[in-house]
């Protein structure tokens, strides 16, 4: 039931919205600025794009971000599934208690001290076992999946929680072994918050800086521990070129995929449809 | 005897689930708190890593402890550390307060408005919680600082004359926390508000009672739950906050993320940097979680 808006309200959420996108549109506006003057306006150009692509240390950083990203968000989607997947279906089991508090505590835990602790442990690993010797790439993808796992998890346990398992029963019923009605029924069923999962651990390894910060070794920089040390010293115009191109990106990215999911959420209800009618 | 085989091969399956996520968030989450209380009760050093071995042989072969309260006594008497703690308090609470203030009336109208809109309204909430948070920070600069938007605009309204100081003070740090969280705070209010029955509001109506009187009997009751969870997703993120205080903040900004960094980045100082981070985690962060594992058995309650 909706009734017509007052006045008060729209004005409200128009001041709301413009507060959330002003900054963005006046940043996006700028990254166009022919003048080196982030004040004064020079001017149209996309000098500042092109300048990006000769940079070597901006683009060494979005390499290694890409690739910690893909590799994080893929291993925290198949160990915080692992862990959705263990919690909706074993009722009991041993460290249950243990295994829930872990999964939920990243998320009141600070960046900050998660970053402090984590590179307290590689450093006294490396004492100890004598690994990892460099904090690299490898220390990276384990930091990120070790905070990304819990947004994966408190998305796909919803979706599983309300996953029809008469299907699966069903499948087994007709023949089919445990794993391969999980594969073949489930899975599927659950797909769509398995790719939100994946899209949210690498937006959010994309964007990390502090936790990268504290477990990256000096020369392994991803992109916004560089982004950061920039724009510390104030306003630049190839940062806003950059910032611009990410956000631009991201934004289009998310979009399509929620499009995406969309439709083919709209498609299965439309099958389900027709298979109760037929 | 597929019967048989199924609950012993369920027995073993069972930890072919439970082990690799429990492992790991043990090796890479829980492990590292302990390193970190570890180290919280050694002495720093010039060494790499910088600080003692709290375990230690001794020339004669016997094993040797050495333990110092030091850390946790500096903690008690330096007043920066006292200090950062009642401001990143004082911070966060009133940043929620104001993305409250701001967000209700938002959600609110989200939730009241056509279903065509409603899904749109939302969309633009959620798009900027998924781009990047720090180049959100920084955009934000482009608005507050000293020839930015804001001053520009507020200058040819002939509203000032003088370019207002709002980048690297305390006002641009709850500027940039409401700017990020906001959306936090919108998603659960409008969750609870649009489930709300309307029909609640008109029956108020009928029987006479005027529309504010309604709002705090009956939709402001209602939609207390959702108040609460936007206000935790506001007030947790943002009292551990760094990004936010070193990019816009000013000297004076002192969140405890901010003092923790520079103990780590600046004085390289690690046992107090573990020692800061431990008591923070028992005084914040622990009975938040408490505060958290209760409600969420409250709500598990028919």
């Amino acid at each position: 039931m909706s009734v017509r808006l007052a006045p008060g309200l729209v004005a409200v959420l128009a001041v709301g919205l413009a507060f959330l996108y002003l900054p963005i549109l006046v940043l996006i506006a700028y990254s166009f600025n022919a003048s080196a003057l982030v004040t004064v306006w020079g001017g149209f150009s996309a000098a500042w794009y092109g300048r990006l692509l000769h940079n070597p240390q901006v683009l060494d950083a979005a390499l290694l971000s890409l690739e910690v990203g893909m590799a994080a968000a893929t291993c925290a989607v198949v160990l915080g599934t692992l862990a959705a997947v263990a919690l909706v279906r074993i009722r009991r089991f041993r460290f249950r208690l243990l295994l829930t508090g872990m999964v939920h505590a990243p998320l009141v835990v600070p960046e900050i001290i998660t970053g402090i602790t984590l590179l307290l442990l590689f450093v006294s690993m490396a004492q100890m076992i004598g690994w990892p010797r460099h904090r690299d790439f490898v220390s990276l993808v384990l930091a990120h999946i070790s905070f990304c796992m819990a947004y994966v998890t408190i998305t796909v346990v919803p979706r599983l929680a309300g996953a029809d398992r008469a299907l699966e029963e069903a499948a087994m019923d007709l023949g089919a072994g445990p794993l391969r009605a999980f594969m073949e029924i489930t899975l599927p069923i659950i797909a769509p918050a398995l790719i939100s999962g994946w899209l949210l651990s690498f937006t959010l390894s994309l964007d990390d800086l502090v936790i990268s910060s504290f477990v990256a070794g000096p020369g392994s920089s991803t992109l916004p521990m560089v982004i950061y040390s920039k724009v510390k010293l104030g306003v630049s115009p190839d940062m806003n070129a950059l910032a611009s191109l990410i956000i631009v990106l991201v934004g289009a990215g998310v979009a399509c995929a929620g499009w995406l999911m969309n439709r083919a959420e709209l498609q299965r209800m439309r099958d389900r449809q027709l298979a109760e009618q037929g | 005897m597929p019967a048989s085989l199924a609950p012993f091969l369920r027995r073993r399956v069972r930890w072919l689930l439970i082990l690799p996520p429990l492992l790991f968030l043990s090796v890479f989450f829980l492990i590292p708190f302990a390193f970190a209380f570890k180290i919280s009760f050694a002495d720093s050093a010039i060494a790499i890593p910088p600080f003692t071995k709290l375990f230690s042989v001794t020339p004669d072969g016997h094993y040797a402890l050495t333990v110092t309260l030091d850390n946790y006594r500096y903690l008690v008497t330096d007043d920066v550390y006292l200090l950062s703690y009642i401001f990143s308090l004082r911070t966060a609470f009133f940043s929620t307060v104001i993305c409250l203030l701001l967000g209700y009336p938002m959600a609110y109208g989200i939730a009241r408005a056509p279903r065509s809109t409603q899904t749109m309204l939302l969309l633009l909430i959620i798009l900027p919680f998924w781009t990047s948070f720090l180049l959100r920070v920084y955009a934000l600069e482009g608005i507050i600082s000293e020839h930015g938007l804001l001053n520009d605009f507020l200058m040819w309204l002939g509203v000032i004359h003088v370019p207002l100081r709002i980048m690297h003070t305390t006002i641009a740090v709850y500027i940039g926390i409401v700017y990020s969280y906001l959306p936090f705070m919108i998603l659960p209010l409008y969750a609870t508000l649009e489930k709300m029955d309307v029909t609640l509001l008109e029956a108020a109506a009928d029987l006479g009672t005027p529309p504010w009187r309604a709002f705090l009997e009956i939709t402001l009751p209602l939609s207390l739950p959702g108040v609460i969870a936007g206000s935790m997703l506001v007030f947790i993120p943002a009292i551990g906050e760094f990004v936010i205080p070193s990019l816009l903040g000013g000297p004076d900004s002192l969140m405890i993320g901010r003092v923790l960094w520079d103990e780590f980045f600046a004085n390289h100082n690690w046992p107090v940097a573990s020692a800061v981070a431990t008591a923070f985690l028992v005084l914040l962060v622990g009975p938040i979680a408490l505060y958290q594992h209760y409600q969420m058995k409250d709500q598990a309650l028919p």
